[in-house]
């Protein structure tokens, strides 16, 4: 069967799915739906349905990326809209299956949005919601809507047309419009695309690799994961075209052994191309062979970077080595080798499909096209999302997150996972693009977003990043190994209160030099974290270590946690609960701290019913409690409602 | 029954880069990397044992002891730090009396940090023998210990 028949098959069986006489279940299973549940909902949809003998079909698919709403369900009737529901558990899964397909009730309280044409009374249209609206959909726009493990689906889609183009031209002629898009590495360097392919097309040698570097290591960022669940072939396809464009006949997909359900799509991916002969000898018909292989790293951040991960592909401790020789000279096994994160292989695809003039419509003069971002943190609306350069970060986290979370105060937000830098409220207006941020201190990176309120202590912060590099550092070189690790222990020494005078001025010297001197962006970048935490964030460094304070109450040493005498209505929930015996109390007693033996768990502050709220968390004052428990206080204004009641 | 080693080392004749892999192999199927593993490795590779445990402890996915019945992984990825990861670690580790990396005398339980499972949308996160627990908090971990058969601490 030739790719045109296997395309016209392909499109009029997605079309029969879309207009199908029976009804429609779409699943998000990727590995946060999995987490949520998404699996025990799909059994309680099967049972349902065999109970009620509704003949339906279900469709698992990717994750749309709306993370805070899973398990999504997305249900449609023949006639109807395609209605996306929310939070659906096994039983709310069954409850629908009765509500929507048996009585006809929509159930719009349950429902998020409306797909595709059509409108329902009372459920707004999926993508005009505020977390939607804002958003481009171009790496991700199969997501959520095609079966990952179905090639079918993709090709129906439009999927493996920017192949057919690419296989139809001269490899200049890809790299030229690849380099036309404005395409820059979604790794996070940024540098352009299309050059990197040409150093690699114009390196000598007949034989030469690439590489979809999938060892996404950053703490906080799951773009990657999510692609490769949710829409494989997309990166597989951008592979195929880079090979082509740069003339190599062999590939590798390193990816993290943490994913393992990525690992498996993958898997399933690959032999589904050989069987549609878009992988091997001669794909399509052309003279073009190419091979994937997919290697599982096996848990080391440093083999994010380039030659570290050559290292391990080549079964050796993935340690970088200096360039020159870039690895588009002399990669792996010598060979003159391409790498490309995920999401730049994804892009890359769809620029084929689509043209770099449409691709080049988004985005900003520097920073074209759109780029994925997992938002978390302290916000509303947690979830995976894709925007185009240019959008602002107050858009970011008030539109699409939904604000703070719990009403709280935004304090900072966190790009770049640790090579990043944490900005403060005065960027909320700062376009997002690689040039923005890296002129702010920070890096564009992969894609964490991480938003900090009011309750987050950036020393802390600067402390937990550094700990990360500190351990990650593979050790060859004496700045990253050496310097991290002292940077570290001031660190430490400030959060515990024991800071000195010229800590802060100490901790900048060495992070320049860090910077500056370490043989690898991991160290090159470390202290990223810790120059832009004091760069904007200095009062709360201050107050570690003048005042041995922390203001934002994390940093355990400084903190202490009391019983408010006044509030205490002595019902030993907390005393129950303390992991060390450090509560005393009885019955109607006022419960105490003993400060000594606490070990700052929070657990007492997360009991404490909240009607009560007695207990508080302190940091640089002191609070008059008795060392004993005392009887419980009881006010006048209580006193007579009970009496009242009696 | 396990499968022999030299039937996982025998798929791997002739290949490039297969060290890494055969570790992999070796200790899903038996769980770590017993000293005796890893000469056999050397042997197959003909390279120093030094050389291949020098490989193997450079990656934190392999082991070197036996693995506890139960792992509890507690991540400690940004999203989950900023949100209370470290209390549930420091829980678990009170709960269970050891530090991450160890395991309970009895090899009932064992305790690890995690950097990231990339589950950040519902942080704070554990996993138990690879299952999934999101939103937690420290006295809900300790309620998840007790399905996994915890019984609190000797006293």
């Amino acid at each position: 069967m030739t790719f045109d028949e296997i395309r016209k098959r392909t499109l009029s069986e997605w079309e029969a799915l879309q207009d199908n006489k029976k009804p429609r279940i779409f699943l998000g299973t990727a590995t946060c739906g999995r987490a949520a549940g998404a699996l025990a909902v799909r059994e309680a949809i099967e049972a349902e349905l065999k109970r009620r003998s509704i003949d339906a079909i279900i469709v698992e698919v990717g994750c749309i990326g709306l993370c805070y709403a899973e398990p999504l369900v997305d249900i449609a009737k023949p006639g109807h809209s395609r209605i996306c529901y929310r939070n659906v558990t096994p039983e709310i899964a069954a409850q629908l299956i009765e509500d929507c397909l048996v009585k006809d009730n929509l159930c719009p309280d349950l429902a998020l949005g409306t797909i595709g044409d059509g409108v329902v009374d009372g459920i707004p249209h999926l993508f005009e919601l505020p977390v939607l609206k804002s958003q481009v959909r171009i790496v991700m726009r199969h997501c959520g809507f095609i079966d990952p493990t179905n090639i079918d689906h993709y090709i129906a889609c439009g999927g493996y047309s920017g192949l057919v183009k690419a296989l139809g031209m001269k490899p200049e002629g890809i790299i030229e419009e690849i380099k036309r898009s404005g395409l820059r590495g979604r790794g996070g360097a940024g540098f352009p695309t299309g050059q990197k392919w040409e150093f690699c097309r114009k390196s000598h040698g007949q034989e030469k690799y690439i590489v979809c570097n999938a060892d996404e290591g950053d703490p906080g960022a799951f773009m990657n994961r999510s692609l490769l669940e949710s829409d494989p072939h997309s990166v597989l396809e951008g592979m195929l075209i880079g090979a082509y464009a740069i003339g190599a006949s062999e590939g590798y997909i390193y990816c993290r052994a943490e994913y393992p359900l990525a690992l498996e799509r993958l898997s399933i991916a690959l032999r589904q191309m050989e069987e549609y002969k878009l992988l091997g000898d001669n794909i399509l018909g052309s003279d073009f062979n190419f091979h994937v292989k997919i290697k599982e790293g096996a848990g080391a951040f440093v083999c994010g970077e380039e030659t570290a991960l050559i290292a391990s592909i080549e079964g050796k401790r993935g340690m970088p080595r200096s360039r020159p020789p870039f690895p588009a000279v002399s990669g792996l096994w010598g060979k003159p080798t391409n790498i490309n994160n995920v999401e730049t292989w994804a892009c890359a695809a769809v620029i084929m499909q689509k043209g770099a003039n449409w691709y080049a419509s988004y985005g900003t003069q520097g920073s074209k096209g759109t780029k994925t971002f997992c938002l978390v943190g302290k916000v509303e609306r947690t979830g995976l999302i894709e925007v185009p350069f240019g959008i602002t970060m107050r858009q970011i986290i008030y539109e699409i997150g939904g604000g703070i979370l719990k009403g709280k105060q935004f304090k900072g937000i966190q790009t770049g996972g640790p090579s990043g830098g944490c900005l403060p409220s005065s960027f909320l207006d700062t376009a997002v693009d690689y040039d923005s941020l890296t002129s702010a201190g920070s890096i564009m990176g992969s894609g964490g977003m991480i938003v900090m309120d009011e309750d987050t202590c950036m020393v802390d912060v600067a402390r937990y990043f550094l700990s990360f590099t500190q351990a990650e550092s593979c050790g060859k070189c004496v700045p990253c190994r050496v310097g991290t690790r002292q940077m570290l222990h001031i660190l430490e020494r400030i959060s515990k209160g024991d800071g000195t005078p010229g800590d802060i001025e100490t901790l900048e010297n060495l992070a320049f030099t860090v910077r500056n001197s370490s043989l690898c962006a991991l160290g090159g970048t470390a202290p990223n974290p810790v120059l832009t935490s004091i760069r904007y964030f200095h009062d709360e460094y201050q107050a570690h270590v003048s005042e041995k304070r922390c203001p934002a109450l994390v940093c355990k040493p400084l903190i202490s946690y009391y019983i408010l005498p006044e509030k205490c209505q002595g019902c030993g929930i907390c005393l129950r609960e303390c992991p060390v015996e450090a509560i005393l109390g009885g019955k109607r007693m006022v419960h105490v701290v003993v400060q000594d033996k606490c070990t700052k768990c929070g657990t007492c502050l997360d009991v404490c019913p909240t009607r009560f709220n007695a207990v508080v968390k302190i940091s640089g004052e002191h609070i008059a409690v008795p060392d004993k428990p005392i009887p419980v206080i009881v006010s006048n204004k209580e006193k007579t409602k009970g009496n009242g009641n009696r | 029954m396990s499968k022999p080693l030299s039937q996982i080392l025998q798929t791997y004749q002739g290949e490039k880069g297969a060290l890494i892999p055969v570790l992999q192999e070796a200790q899903i199927e038996f769980g770590y990397l017993s000293e005796e593993a890893l000469s056999e490795i050397a042997r197959f590779f003909g390279a120093s044992q030094n050389e291949i445990y020098g490989v193997a402890t450079f990656y934190a996915q392999f082991r070197f002891t036996p693995p506890a019945q139960h792992t509890i992984k507690v991540c400690l990825g940004t999203a989950c730090h900023v949100r209370g990861g470290t209390h549930i670690l420091d829980r678990v580790e009170s709960e269970l009396g050891i530090q991450p990396g160890d395991t309970t005398k009895d090899h009932q339980f064992g305790l690890e940090r995690v950097a990231c499972f990339g589950c950040c949308a519902l942080a704070p996160v554990i996993v138990v023998s690879d299952v999934v627990y999101g939103k937690m908090t420290a006295s809900k971990a300790k309620d998840i210990l007790a399905k996994y058969g915890w019984e609190g601490r000797e006293t």
